[in-house]
């Protein structure tokens, strides 16, 4: 499947396992990268730090971010729900990972992640977006450029406009 | 909305004129103006790819709802930004000529000191907007789920009762939260309002959050910071969350609250959804430790320098005002002569701190008129008035009438002259005809009533200027649906349009107000029909009359007599 990935179409190797309501276990798991719902991390945390491939956590947008900034060393993709492109928690949950729990990793939107938000989305420290399958990829791409001055700060912009003036 | 029509062609471009900011407001540097252009190209993409099918009714509703545009039971309403309510003559001038232009002539001044246009087509309002930011203007978030058009005392920076000028606060609020990447996607809309003066005439106390300049025990200005107000549907009353706050907090402040409002607001009933019921179901003091929990994390990383808040005051600088404007007093002769130029006088202008001017309130409730509305005509003729008598600059209050704030009193009786000729000069300010009201039923497809016509048919029983003088201050707020736009439970008298059964029905409420402290208003009985309502408000004036004692306002009778007296006599004949 196709992502972007700092601004980049790229091939994307990494594999969704669903939630566990799907019944799912650590025994099903496939080989390789996967990304996991946080609720199987938090049942079979001491299983999933055995897997051989690489590791990542899904949170949904009602998630307390604080129950898993203890873990965030041992994911190399947290990535964040978007249920719907209205459901603006996870510009938040983002905001608190990379400002306030210092998470240096892969911050991926997951879900109705569309063209029109990915600005926002790039500027609250996403850097990678699985695309929603309704939009076109290659055009999603044209939305990074469109608003070029930042008058607050966020996750990529340390100092508010007013101190970068000239 | 047909998808099938092509984008218009960019439009005939409005008539080059240099656009002259004036001192006395905040002018746009090269940063400031790229974002308003480059928010107008965006949308421009946006709204082709409406057009052509290729983003959808749903995801395009919420781009263009954050640049203030409906599509409404008639056509497309378009509501332009007018920050903090201050806007200059060339502006004026631009907003005059998008009515013209784009618009059926005319346009609609709202509670937030905003303006609405009610008939642009969809495909003309990307260069509407490419018009605006010309004259640096725009319509970012005017609507949609986000942080909304800051509003602020009508007064600030001439007003006598007043500890520090609101504005450069406003404007640096304004900056703030323009295209805040975290929050364009909150469960429901979030107001902020500031007043730097004694008496509130920005009702703080009914905002999501509610800034108040006020000065502790050390003599320090700083914000007293009240949360969880609004009206609509549950109308609340907001509760202090911090008594004071240090400007250089203000910004680190509001990101706690916002973002505290982001991740724990109610999504899943948008009835529900404002920070109030939040606030409501948490607690105070709950939601008051989650937000200085949050506080805690960026207090120190985001701090308001002293040097921008200077750099921000120095655009609202006191004009240099003539020092011998106190020893013209022409306009006490022509008030001894005519009538009508002494009742403007004294019920349309306002004192000054500066002695020798005064401010002067533009009516825009002129009998028969929709409160608010105004005409490309009349649009012209402010700004040419403004630029005469009043420094070029112009305001809007949440009254929904104009502001010329600083004319010199030696000059008030050609300007009233010109303002009478073109029907501005309806001298009814703060009385019962100064009502506030919503668009209604005749333009708002959320509306379940008619709101203008009952507003002309109440105007018209108070059309005896003495009796209304002699009624005094009596504020009535109309809103023709529970969303409460005109601000009905704030009211003096409140009146709600309901629907019954398919009929126009009206609720009234008695004793609102937000003027220093607030108070939701008292249900009065049951609804009346759109008949009685005039009726009805006739009589609760008679008895506010009869009732009062010596010097007694209408609020002031209210409070002491309670609801009942006037339940009596509304509701006598059942």
């Amino acid at each position: 499947m196709q992502i972007i990935k700092n601004r980049q179409i790229i091939e994307d190797r990494w594999q969704h396992i669903p939630d566990l309501t799907d019944g799912v276990t650590t025994d099903t798991l496939p080989a390789g990268d996967i990304i996991v719902p946080f609720s199987l991390w938090q049942s079979d945390k001491e299983q999933l730090l055995q897997h051989s491939g690489g590791l990542g956590v899904r949170l949904n947008s009602d998630h307390d971010v604080a129950e898993i900034s203890p873990d965030l060393s041992h994911f190399a993709i947290v990535a964040l729900q978007f249920p719907s492109f209205r459901d603006g928690r996870s510009y938040s949950i983002a905001t608190a990972l990379r400002q306030h729990y210092g998470y240096t990793g892969e911050l991926r939107a997951v879900g109705n992640v569309l063209r029109d938000q990915l600005a926002y989305m790039e500027r609250a420290g996403f850097d990678a977006f699985e695309i929603d399958a309704s939009q076109t990829i290659e055009d999603a791409l044209n939305a990074f450029g469109e608003i070029s001055v930042k008058y607050q700060t966020s996750s990529d912009e340390p100092l508010p406009l007013y101190r970068r003036r000239a | 909305m047909s998808q099938t029509q092509n984008i218009a062609p960019a439009a005939q471009p409005q008539p080059s004129r240099p656009c002259v900011q004036r001192p006395g407001m905040y002018i746009y540097d090269q940063y400031d103006q790229r974002i308003v252009d480059e928010r107008v190209s965006q949308f421009r993409g946006q709204t082709q790819r409406y057009l052509t099918g290729e983003l959808g009714a749903d995801e395009f509703m919420a781009l263009r709802l954050m640049n203030g545009l409906y599509i409404q039971r008639h056509a497309p309403m378009l509501r332009i930004a007018i920050p903090y309510g201050l806007f200059s003559s060339d502006q004026m001038r631009m907003l005059a000529h998008i009515a013209r232009q784009y618009d059926k002539g005319y346009g609609h001044f709202t509670t937030r000191q905003n303006i609405q246009f009610n008939w642009p087509k969809l495909e003309t309002v990307p260069d509407i907007l490419a018009d605006l930011a010309s004259v640096q203007m725009h319509a970012i978030q005017t609507s949609g789920n986000c942080i909304r058009n800051t509003t602020t005392d009508p007064l600030a920076g001439v007003a006598a009762d007043e500890l520090e000028d609101p504005r450069p606060y406003c404007e640096i609020i304004r900056q703030w939260s323009t295209l805040h990447p975290e929050f364009a996607y909150l469960p429901r809309k979030f107001k902020i309002a500031i007043t730097g003066a004694s008496r509130d005439r920005a009702a703080t106390l009914v905002h999501d959050i509610g800034l108040r300049l006020v000065r502790n025990e050390t003599g320090e200005v700083g914000f007293q910071v009240s949360v969880g107000g609004g009206l609509g549907r549950t109308p609340m009353i907001g509760q202090t969350i911090r008594p004071f706050l240090e400007k250089q907090h203000l910004l680190s402040y509001l990101e706690a609250i916002v973002r505290v409002y982001n991740l724990k607001g109610r999504r899943d009933n948008k009835y529900k959804a404002r920070i109030k019921i939040l606030v409501a179901s948490l607690g105070m003091d709950t939601f008051r430790v989650l937000v200085e929990r949050e506080w805690g994390n960026n207090r120190d990383k985001l701090i308001l320098d002293q040097a921008e808040i200077d750099r921000v005051k120095t655009f609202f600088t006191p004009l240099p005002y003539d020092a011998d404007a106190a020893s013209d007093k022409r306009h006490e002769g022509y008030a001894n002569n005519n009538d009508d130029f002494a009742r403007w006088l004294k019920y349309n202008t306002f004192d000054h701190k500066v002695e020798g001017y005064r401010g002067v309130f533009v009516s825009l409730k002129a009998p028969g008129i929709a409160p608010g509305d105004i005409t490309d005509k009349q649009m012209d003729l402010v700004a040419e008035l403004a630029d005469r008598y009043s420094a070029g600059l112009i305001r809007s209050t949440y009254e929904q009438n104009l502001v010329l704030s600083d004319v010199k009193q030696g000059e008030l009786y050609p300007l009233w002259q010109s303002l009478h000729q073109d029907g501005l000069a309806t001298p009814t300010i703060g009385s019962i005809n100064d009502m506030i009201c919503c668009p209604g039923l005749d333009f708002c497809e959320l509306a379940n009533a008619s709101s203008i016509d009952v507003a002309d048919m109440i105007q018209r029983r108070f059309e005896d200027l003495d009796y209304l003088y002699d009624l005094g201050e009596i504020r009535l707020k109309m809103s023709g649906c529970m969303n409460g736009c005109a601000h009905h439970a704030i009211g003096h008298i409140g009146i709600l349009g309901v629907d019954k059964k398919g009929e126009e029905w009206y609720q009234l409420t008695l004793g609102g107000f937000a003027e220093t402290t607030a108070e939701l208003g008292q249900r009065l009985g049951r609804a009346v029909s759109k008949d009685e309502v005039a009726d009805a408000v006739e009589k609760i004036a008679h008895v506010y009359v009869e009732q009062r004692i010596e010097g007694e306002q209408f609020i002031d009778t209210f409070q002491r007599i309670g609801i009942v007296p006037f339940q009596e006599r509304v509701y006598a004949d059942n």
